[in-house]
């Protein structure tokens, strides 16, 4: 019996083919055929073709893009704080920041909405990027300071030790080593933004569609077909961008717990 | 010192900056104002409201704090069985996935990784076009499937660790002692996963309790609410019910509470941060 422990795993193999596996071959399913299940390919060629399609997309890569920057830039000196021996001694500290990760983010999205109605401030692409950065501020944070916080303090001794200036230690010792730390980082900030719909809607008031709600829209409108076209493209830049940042990736970092 | 001093205020300034939004609504929790900014005098009424069902001052409260009750109501109940049922799921998964090899272990692994890959929106449109193609109608049970769809693979990643760290000949001395193979588990594996199970129970429960996108596709039009689609629903009716803010303030204090709790007595055992 216990030799065949391999077997049960069967019963979560047959739940994952069904509301995994399958769900994926469906929106390639339907991304390619029309109302009546024909074969089409005119649900993509739309993407290209239809100017709101393809400038939501853009638009959305261009968000997605600042937003890691934005929280790349204020992230990382935080992180470096935090896990700074002189700096910083205590966790709690390190706590607070993380802490907002765990607060559903459609309430905190709302809470800074709120913020901009009452001070006056017209909903945009300021308001946006704001927003968004607060949002994902944290996964940024989080990542970049576990990898700090476990790195040995005496590579950067160590060059500073042989003469290295503090900026040089910085570029050619720190940054190096907390490399898979950014990498996560961007990972769990780009990927969100990029696919977000609700929270864009909240902070620009609907003025500013990102690719998310262009999807959204289509299945709010029946257009399962077009939205299914639209989800493929997504589900093909994800993927791309998964593969491409795996290779680099540290697997041993565990779960988020 | 001159550094130290920037730093601080550098964390300080971020720091206001990241909980300006959830002090603000906290603030607002104790002023009945319909909009906030609107300060009309400290009052404890929303949080009475709250937890007496309506304002006595306004009529139409009681049928919105009726619903808004339900979407919390809603909310636990669904993170509860979605993430006891992929606790449960997932740890024998993990069981059968740290036994197996080859190409079949790192295929089970892969898949196992794809719903935490994914973008909230592409599991939320992938299950919506699985119900519509089986011709299931959305309520509970969808939404249930769909929140243990992207809870397990959380679980399966915490208690996998517990197995490779565990010896495995300690099961079958246990086997060699007659105890049966459920006995087993129950007195033997189990005990040992705990802690990889507890964990991805609360990570489970979290996900869920946070999960918009997912809901938002797979309820459909069954008038089933969480929090999350609530909340979406009143933004684009375009005013926050104002007995959200004491809501928010609560779960805010409730998950603070929580997790100092669990680090402080985690960080006094190995002086590093749990979340």
């Amino acid at each position: 019996m216990f030799k065949k422990r391999s077997t049960w795993a069967i019963p979560y193999v047959i739940f994952m083919a069904l509301f995994v596996v399958l769900p994926l071959l469906l929106i390639a399913f339907y991304a390619f055929t029309d109302g009546t299940g024909h074969f089409t390919v005119k649900n993509l060629m739309n993407f290209f073709t239809d100017g709101k399609f393809l400038n939501s997309f853009f638009v959305s890569l261009e968000v997605a893009l600042e937003n890691t920057l934005i929280c790349l830039a204020i992230g990382y000196p935080v992180a470096m704080i935090l896990a700074s021996k002189d700096l910083n001694k205590s966790a709690v500290t390190a706590l607070l920041f993380i802490l907002p990760m765990w607060i559903n983010a459609l309430m905190r999205t709302m809470a800074t909405a709120e913020i901009f109605n009452a001070f006056g401030i017209q909903l945009g692409k300021g308001t946006l990027l704001f927003g968004m950065a607060y949002d994902y501020l944290p996964f940024m944070i989080y990542p970049i300071y576990n990898i700090l916080n476990k790195m040995d303090a005496s590579y950067a001794e160590a060059a500073a030790d042989l003469g290295a200036k503090p900026a040089t230690v910085f570029l050619k010792v720190t940054l190096p080593l907390s490399m898979p730390g950014i990498i996560s980082g961007v990972m769990m900030v780009f990927m969100p933004t990029v696919s977000t719909f609700a929270i864009s809607e909240i902070l620009t008031n609907n003025t500013i569609q990102l690719f998310g709600s262009v999807i959204q829209e289509q299945f709010y409108n029946m257009m399962w077909n077009q939205g299914a076209a639209l989800a493929l493209v997504m589900l093909i830049i994800i993927g791309l961008t998964t593969v491409f940042s795996s290779g680099k990736e540290d697997e041993t970092q565990g779960g988020l717990i | 010192m001159m550094k130290k001093i920037l730093a601080k205020s550098y964390l300080g300034l971020v720091l206001v900056l990241l909980y300006a939004p959830i002090a603000f609504i906290a603030i607002y929790s104790f002023t009945t104002a319909k909009s906030l900014g609107n300060w009309t005098g400290f009052s404890l009424d929303l949080y009475s409201s709250l937890f007496t069902g309506g304002r006595a001052a306004d009529v139409s409260s009681h049928e919105t704090l009726s619903a808004l009750i339900a979407a919390l109501n809603n909310t636990l109940l669904i993170a509860f069985i979605a993430s006891l049922a992929s606790t449960f799921l997932g740890t024998l998964a993990a069981i059968g996935i740290f036994n197996m090899k080859g190409r079949w272990k790192a295929a089970v692994q892969f898949t196992n990784n794809i719903p935490l890959l994914n973008p909230d929106i592409i599991t939320g449109v992938s299950l919506f076009l699985l119900f519509v193609f089986l011709h299931f109608s959305r309520g509970y049970l969808t939404v249930i499937l769909a929140h243990i769809t992207f809870c397990t693979p959380y679980v399966v990643l915490n208690v996998l660790p517990k197995l490779s760290q565990m010896n495995p000949n300690i099961y079958e001395a246990a086997l060699d002692l007659g105890a049966t193979p459920m006995q087993a588990l129950r007195k033997v594996m189990i005990p040992q996963l705990r802690p990889g199970m507890i964990s991805g129970f609360i990570l489970a429960f979290t996900m869920s309790l946070d999960d918009f996108a997912v809901t938002y596709f797979t309820a459909g039009s069954s008038g089933l609410d969480t929090l999350s689609t609530y909340i979406y629903a009143d933004a684009r009716k375009g005013g926050l019910t104002p007995e959200l803010r004491p809501l928010m303030t609560i779960i805010f204090l409730i998950i603070l509470a929580v997790l100092l709790f669990v680090n402080l007595r985690n960080f006094k055992k190995n002086k590093s941060l749990t979340i």
